[in-house]
């Protein structure tokens, strides 16, 4: 299991423990985390999940995939660390994870 | 409804399982005016998910019908392979009249356009629109009549989603009933009955020539004034618009003008249709008001205000053990993928608690998915928010009229009665 923290854009954390091979999109969606609609259910489709990961797990989360990079063209607020949780993988590795939530997914 | 509808619908199932597969015509605007499409979809998702109808089924010629919500996803974000030009619907473009719009183009250019545009619907901008919309949405359900019959679709539906295009392009406000008949006009054919002569084509292009006219003196004044928040505005100053020409500015003024029009539109109509047919579910509502984000999303994947949206192919490509060729037509039935039971359970129930009312096809996905989504829920959630405490129920008095078009699934008149105010 690896314990992420999903802090809401008001501050509100949420300390959960997620199986590895879940995507961190799920780990939210599972513990019925607000702030993360997944509208596609994981496809990197829709930009609803778009999260803010902690500067230091951004080497660890992995590169953003074309697809996400398409999509997050579109989303409000990016910035260099803007992910899109479905495509980040919970591994071992990312026990600790720290990822914010934008003001409202768009 | 009546029995009348329920004997309608057996008969189209009857017919729909009867006839040789190959006789499936989703082409057809009859099976959609008459809401009896849904056997012939189902038969499709079950027998032939990704589905070759020959050139006689449309003018234009064969094209795929792509039925199953996971290919129709599939599809969607494929964009590389599946291209948006020449045409996002099942006709191909008129030589002698093409509307270059962004939803019709491929990155690079559609990405910059998109950006364009895409700033007035950003939540900042959404948050400020908020208590406008709100105060809008209260006078005109106030000044409902109590007891006597009214179209909905006139009164509430269109007069609201065109007071917000209005408002979204600041458009003259005394003649804003133009832009709803533009919108409808764009998306006409000639089974519509909104033309008077046979040549419907010229009788179209005239109206809309005269639309870009109209709105090239708005351009004009906006593009001499310093920036403002308007659609117009942002067009004239926009970097990757401003030099668009006449028809690129007619294509996209259309583009927004049907985007933020017909389908919020037809949506606001079908969640009336829809709490008509399931009393328990506005029970439900009327007792827990929170329901109301959850009930618009389920709402919106139940009207699927757009039936599908064509690709193109730009190569070979395999979907679902079928081979789509370099140059085929591509339709994805949003319509149907929402009523897929392999995505969605129980998907032909109204339910506005369920699981994942997000997950739904309506605004498309990848790279074109609905720009105006959440301006769209936004004004479905507010009006909802202010019939509830005002209005016990809405009685739907008989069938709306539904709209003769393979591509939206929309209403021309449904007569309802308010019995009481609460």
């Amino acid at each position: 299991m690896a314990k992420i923290t999903y802090c809401e854009h008001d501050g509100v954390e949420h300390v959960v423990d997620v199986k590895p091979g879940l995507s961190v999109m799920e780990g939210a969606v599972k513990n019925s985390i607000p702030g993360i609609d997944a509208d596609c259910g994981g496809a990197s489709a829709c930009a609803t999940c778009h999260v803010y990961v902690d500067a230091e797990w951004t080497s660890k989360t992995g590169p953003k995939t074309p697809m996400e990079v398409s999509m997050l063209e579109f989303a409000e607020g990016v910035a260099e660390n803007s992910r899109l949780a479905c495509q980040i993988k919970v591994t071992d590795e990312l026990d600790g994870l720290v990822v914010r939530m934008p003001q409202s997914q768009h | 409804m009546s029995d009348g509808a329920i004997d309608l619908r057996a008969e189209a199932r009857a017919k729909a399982y009867a006839m040789p597969l190959e006789d499936i015509n989703l082409a057809d605007p009859e099976l959609w005016r008459a809401d009896t499409v849904w056997p012939y979809l189902e038969r499709l998702r079950k027998e032939d998910p990704v589905h070759l109808h020959p050139a006689h089924h449309h003018p234009d010629g064969a094209f795929w019908s792509i039925t199953k919500y996971a290919d129709i996803m599939a599809v969607d974000i494929n964009h590389e392979v599946f291209s948006s030009e020449p045409s996002i619907t099942i006709f191909d473009p008129k030589e002698d009249f093409t509307l270059p719009m962004f939803i019709a183009m491929d990155p690079p250019k559609h990405d910059v356009q998109r950006k364009t545009v895409s700033p007035i619907v950003s939540p900042a901008n959404l948050h400020l629109m908020e208590p406008l919309i709100r105060s809008r949405i209260t006078k005109t359900l106030d000044e409902l009549p109590i007891g006597e019959p009214f179209d909905w679709v006139d009164r509430v539906s269109i007069e609201l989603t065109t007071q917000m295009l209005a408002t979204l392009f600041d458009f003259p406000w005394d003649e804003r009933r133009k832009l709803t008949r533009w919108s409808d006009i764009a998306t006409a054919g000639p089974e519509s009955g909104l033309f008077v002569t046979e040549d419907y084509e010229t009788e179209r292009r005239t109206e809309l020539f005269g639309c870009v006219d109209y709105f090239t003196r708005l351009w004009n004044e906006r593009v001499n004034a310093p920036p403002k928040g308007d659609l117009i505005s942002m067009l004239a100053h926009g970097e990757a618009t401003r030099n668009m020409d006449r028809m690129e500015y007619l294509g996209n003024l259309l583009l927004l003008i049907i985007g933020g029009n017909d389908t919020t539109r037809n949506t606001m109509t079908g969640s009336i249709l829809a709490m008509n047919q399931n009393p328990d579910q506005l029970r439900k509502l009327h007792e827990n008001p929170s329901l109301i984000p959850s009930m618009v999303s389920e709402t919106i994947r139940w009207q699927t205000p757009l039936s599908n949206m064509r690709r193109t192919a730009t190569q070979d490509f395999e979907l679902g053990g079928k081979l789509i060729r370099k140059g085929d037509k591509v339709l994805i039935w949003y319509a149907s993928g929402n009523r897929d039971e392999e995505a969605i359970e129980n998907p032909e129930a109204y339910i506005i608690d369920r699981e994942r009312p997000r997950n739904h096809l309506s605004f498309g996905f990848g790279i074109h998915r609905c720009v105006g989504n959440r301006l769209a829920e936004l004004q479905l959630r507010i009006l909802w928010e202010e019939i509830l405490p005002r209005f016990p129920e809405i009685l739907v008095l008989e069938d709306p009229q539904r709209v003769p078009s393979v591509l939206i699934r929309g209403y021309s008149s449904m007569p309802v009665m308010i019995p009481a105010r609460s």
